[in-house]
Parts: structure tokens; C-alpha cells; sequence
């Protein structure tokens, strides 16, 4: 008889499945997994050591770059921790507008997830879907902040500066017609909230048409259900957090169970899995999307009709008024100490998680009271889902090693740091 | 009573003699200090005893002490590595931190709590990759996010921050080489620590 060995295949680091640089050293018999050994590095950047050496306030457009399709949830976790350490609050204004943003950002993250899974799978239209729906939230990202992306619009005490009244207008060019300009412009008319408030009004709309194209779709469902499975105990185990312990069936959300900010305030439900399968995690993102939708709506009622701060008057924390520094010798004192000495905080360390789209994302802050911190560890949830897929993928095909990765949402920026 | 406070009760009473001490940040986090010998006796009490049940280890980190406060002169015998392992228990909706030294500076080993936690793989990959504490009892303790072939601890705080060696494309040889770093080392912002008391925080 002839004998019959394993063979090992490379796949990645450049697979358009890989999402982004993974490469994976995978034992096969056949067609079937014995073994995945991801190696994982090929995006490090050392942001932690960098941050050592960056202040405080030079640190923080780091986190927009970890997991970059989830910017200002990595903000939140820094800003929060900064503020713990300084022993300071940041105004009810800004908690609020963060919390939107925060949920504004859990929307983005999952359309990416969703359209880059189906496409995986290999659903294409998914993708151009969501992604509509991505190019206006991205819209909302730059109407405050600026950038589309990398906003660092969280800071340690606040937020940057309050919602715009007005969003950018489209103008007219070659390829826009005066009535599709009309209909693109149409929800712009208003503020930004007015804009966010149109949005999450035929957001949950559009989530349907999403369920429409999958949740019953017959080849979506032979290519997910019983698919990289994890019982609840395993998944505790091997420290998953976020939709990866829900859909196994864990009823744990840190903005319910452990609230930050203003999320104790909000009314939401916690959407957990059954049978911790591929299709479960799909469900439980999906209906995560519906209730970050519910949040935003609670966060626009209450901005519309409270007024207020949203960055703390402590100027030792955060810049003075622009206006005030033009005349007041103090103010630019203060303006000048805090972008080059930056600001001190005193000695301590702090943990603080929140809930990230794609589960517990952590800052463990060292200070020693200097104008740095000591040591910056970022606990990213995707690296501790990337060291389980071994064992979620060991006896599975090839191509549900991809399922996996996708219902993963893995992201290299906050893998590989 | 406060969580923190039955918290701390139950450590008490569940841990008595294996550890050195417990003190807390600012009345919120809990943290254990604990000797590397009696690291894994702790460990499991803390994850199967039903009173604190410590189902989760989120984090596991590494830090070097040598820099703390710029305090170059320790005694040089001062412990420089520490492990901080974040727990989490779902049952009880708590959290706790356990830290660990390292008893020697040249060759720092802690024992491996991957029997306890299996996520703990990759994050003791990952401490010993950055600074070089080896995991005793770790089965797979390979370096995981540095480039393959690469000397050194780049966490440390002897490593510099632009590192040793640097790669490029040779256009003479048509191939990826690796050579000594060509920048030189600069300091943007200096590294102040200023006295009690300054801008009205202790």
C-alpha cells in the first residue's frame, strides 16, 4: 500500500482571504485541517513601545491604527483609562457624544465584517451593501473630526470639540446629475445630528435587506452552520470575548455588565447565541447592528436637547478655548505646557476594557507620574480569537478555514500591534 | 458591602498564605502580588474555587522595571521583570490583577499557566518574545511578533526605540537586505517627572 503522509500548505500572508497579512502554516490530510499555525508579526509596529515614548496626547492617533476599521473604540478604551488615572470625568455632553460615536463605530465595524465575510464565503453583493451604509457613517466621522478614518477625535477628558451644525454638501460635477445631487443632498440639509437621526431612522431597513440576502440563503447556511463550533466552557477557556462568547452562548456585555461612560443610562438588549457555530456569531452580529441602532437613537433625542461642555475646563488635561488664548497670557501658557511637556499623570495603574465590536478591548496603563506612560499593554480581542483558530479549525475543510478567519473579524492592525 | 470589599474577603480567606500582599487602585482594581513559586497553586485556587471562580485570564503582560521613576539607582538586586495577569470572572462580574516578579534579572522565569487558561498561549508567547521571560512548562515557546531570525527583547527598556537592524531593497543585489540602523536616535519630547503636588494632582 502506499503511503500516505500530511502535507503542509502556506496560505497567506498575501490572500485577499487572509484579511490582511496572516499566514497560515496549515497540516493538511487531504483536504482535511490536522493543524493551523497562524504566524502573525507581519504588521507589528510596536505601538506600545512607541507610546512609551510619546506623551500622553501624542500617543492617542496611535489607537485609530490598531484595529483600524473600529477607530473610536480604541480611543474610548485610552481615553477612559487616561481619565482613571487622572481622577477626572469627563462632562455628561461628551460621555453621550462618545457613546454614539462608539456605537456609530460598532456599525461600521460590523458592515465591514459582514461584507468581507459574505464576500470570503463568496456572497459579492453583501459587500456593496454595506458598504453604502459605511460611506455615510463615514460622513459623520468627517463632519466631526475631519478625517474619515483616523479620527482621534476622543481625548482624555472629553471629546475635541462639539457636533457641527452643518454637513459638507456635495457639489455638482461631471458625473452627478442636478436631481442626483438633490437626492444625495437631501439628508445634509440639517446638523449632524439631523443627519445621524435620518440615518438610524432607515438604518434598521437596510439591516433587513442584509437578512434578505443570508440568513435564509441555503449556500450561507451549508457554509456556516455546525462550522468552527465552540462549546461555552471552551470559549471562557480560551478567553473570547464580545459576539465570539456570545454565540457561544454567554450573555456578556461589558456596556451591561461592567457600563463605561453613559451606557448604564441606555436601553439596549444583550443578542447571545446558541449553538456557537459560525451562523450563531452571524446572528448575534447582525442583531448587534439593530441595537447599536436603538443606542444612537437614545444618544441623538438626548443631544438635541441638552446642551453643554464636552471637554473638561481643566487646562492642566485638556487645551484652553481658542478665543481666549488669542488674550489671556495664562491660557497660552497653558496651551504651549500641554502640547510640548504634555500633561502629567500622577503614578498608578489601571486596567480599563470596554466593548469593542469585536469583543473586550483592554489598556493596561503603567505611570510612573511623568509626562509618558511607563508601559502601555493593549489586550486587542482578536489576538486571543486568532490563537483559537487552531482549535476551532482543526478537522474542518480548507474553505472553512476562511468561514473562520471571517467569523473571527479579524483585523491585523490590533493582532499584530 | 461592596464587590471589591467581598472580593478581597474571599481572596482572603481562599488564598491565605499564597501571596505577598493585595492593595487596590484608587478603591477600583484589586491587584495580588504573588512569588513565581507559588504562582500556580494560586492560579488554579483563583479559577476553580467557587467563591472567586475566575473563569477568564484576559491579559497576560510583561513589564521591565529598570527605568520606574528614572530611578537608576536601585539596588542591583532590584526585581526588574513582572507578569500582570488580568482575570475576569463572567460568574461573578469581577476582576482582579496578579502580579509576578521574575526572582532573576538575567534569566527571568515564571512558571506557564497555560494548564489553567489555554488563551494564555500566545500572550506568554508574546511576553517572552518582548522581554524575554521564558515560561517554564510553556509547550510551544517560540517568538511570535517579531520577524523571524530577530535577536534581542524589543520591549525592554535597554532596547532602543529605532532598534538594531534595519532592512531594505539593494538595488545592486536585486534582493531584501538587513543592515545596522542608518537613523540616529532622537528624543522629540523629553521625559519629565515633576514634583508632588505640580498642577494640583498628588
Amino acid at each position: 500500500m502506499a503511503e500516505i503522509k500530511n502535507y503542509t500548505l502556506n496560505f497567506g500572508p498575501q490572500h485577499p482571504s487572509a484579511h490582511g497579512v496572516l499566514r497560515l502554516v496549515l497540516e493538511l490530510d487531504g483536504e482535511v485541517i490536522q493543524r493551523a499555525d497562524p504566524h502573525i508579526g507581519l504588521l507589528h509596529r510596536g505601538t506600545e513601545k512607541l507610546a512609551e515614548h510619546k506623551t500622553y496626547l501624542q500617543a492617542l492617533p496611535y489607537m485609530d491604527r490598531l484595529d483600524y476599521v473600529s477607530m473610536m473604540c480604541n480611543e474610548h478604551a485610552y481615553c477612559i483609562a487616561v481619565e482613571r488615572l487622572l481622577g477626572i470625568e469627563a462632562p455628561e455632553r461628551a460621555q453621550y457624544i462618545r457613546v454614539m460615536f462608539a456605537e456609530i463605530t460598532r456599525i461600521l465595524n460590523h458592515l465591514m465584517w459582514i461584507g468581507a465575510h459574505a464576500l470570503d464565503i463568496g456572497a459579492m453583493a453583501v459587500f456593496l451593501y454595506a458598504f453604502r451604509e459605511r460611506e455615510d457613517l463615514m460622513d459623520c466621522y468627517e463632519a466631526v473630526s475631519g478625517a474619515r478614518m483616523h479620527a482621534a477625535y476622543f481625548r482624555p477628558g472629553g471629546v475635541y470639540r462639539d457636533l457641527p451644525d452643518t454637513m459638507p454638501q456635495y457639489t455638482e460635477s461631471k458625473v452627478k446629475t442636478k436631481k442626483q445631487l438633490e437626492a444625495f443632498n437631501k439628508a445634509r440639509k440639517g446638523s449632524l445630528l439631523d443627519f445621524i437621526e435620518d440615518f438610524a431612522n432607515r438604518f434598521d431597513k437596510c439591516v433587513d435587506e442584509y437578512e434578505t440576502l443570508l440568513t435564509d440563503n441555503r449556500i450561507w447556511r451549508q457554509r456556516t452552520v455546525d462550522i468552527g463550533v465552540v462549546s461555552e466552557e471552551r470559549a471562557l477557556n480560551l478567553g473570547f470575548s464580545g459576539p465570539m462568547l456570545r454565540g457561544s452562548g454567554v450573555a456578556w456585555d461589558l456596556r451591561k455588565k461592567q457600563p463605561y461612560d453613559v451606557y448604564a443610562k441606555m436601553d439596549f438588549d444583550i443578542p447571545v447565541g446558541k449553538g456557537g457555530d459560525c451562523y450563531d456569531r452571524y446572528l448575534v452580529r447582525v442583531a448587534e447592528m439593530r441595537e447599536s441602532n436603538k443606542i444612537i437613537k437614545q444618544c441623538v433625542t438626548w443631544l438635541k436637547q441638552n446642551k453643554g461642555q464636552v471637554i473638561v475646563d481643566d487646562h492642566k488635561v485638556a487645551p484652553p478655548h481658542r478665543e481666549n488664548m488669542k488674550a489671556g497670557m495664562e491660557e497660552l501658557i497653558h496651551h504651549f505646557k500641554l502640547f510640548t511637556e504634555g500633561m502629567r499623570v500622577p503614578e498608578g495603574e489601571v486596567y480599563q476594557a470596554v466593548e469593542h465590536p469585536k469583543g473586550e478591548f483592554g489598556i493596561y496603563m503603567v505611570s510612573d507620574g511623568a509626562n509618558k506612560p511607563y508601559r502601555l499593554k493593549i489586550k486587542a480581542p482578536g489576538y486571543a480569537h486568532l490563537a483559537a483558530l487552531d482549535e476551532m479549525s482543526r478537522g474542518h475543510m480548507i474553505a472553512d478555514v476562511v468561514a473562520i478567519i471571517g467569523t473571527q473579524d479579524i483585523v491585523f492592525g490590533e493582532v499584530d500591534r | 458591602m461592596r464587590k471589591l470589599d467581598i472580593l478581597e474577603a474571599a481572596i482572603q480567606q481562599n488564598l491565605n498564605g499564597l501571596y505577598i500582599n493585595t492593595y487596590r487602585f484608587k478603591d477600583q482594581e484589586l491587584t495580588i502580588e504573588v512569588e513565581p513559586a507559588k504562582l500556580i497553586e494560586l492560579m488554579t485556587t483563583l479559577k476553580n474555587n467557587e467563591a472567586l471562580c475566575f473563569q477568564q485570564c484576559q491579559d497576560v503582560c510583561g513589564v521591565d522595571y529598570l527605568t520606574y521613576k528614572e530611578d537608576y539607582d536601585k539596588p542591583a538586586d532590584a526585581k526588574r521583570f513582572a507578569i500582570v495577569y488580568h482575570l475576569l470572572s463572567v460568574k461573578h462580574n469581577w476582576r482582579v490583577r496578579v502580579k509576578c516578579f521574575a526572582e532573576n534579572n538575567d534569566f527571568p522565569i515564571i512558571p506557564s499557566v497555560i494548564d489553567i487558561w489555554s488563551s494564555v498561549n500566545w500572550f506568554e508567547r508574546e511576553a517572552f518574545d518582548m522581554f524575554g521571560v521564558v515560561f517554564d512548562g510553556h509547550p510551544d515557546l517560540r517568538r511570535i511578533l517579531t520577524d523571524y531570525g530577530f535577536i534581542g527583547h524589543p520591549f525592554r527598556k535597554d532596547f532602543p526605540l529605532s532598534g538594531y537592524m534595519e532592512m531594505r531593497y539593494d538595488e545592486e543585489q536585486k534582493r531584501v537586505i538587513y543592515q545596522p540602523v542608518t537613523i540616529e536616535p532622537r528624543v522629540v519630547t523629553p521625559r519629565v517627572i515633576r514634583e508632588e503636588g505640580y498642577s494640583g494632582r498628588n
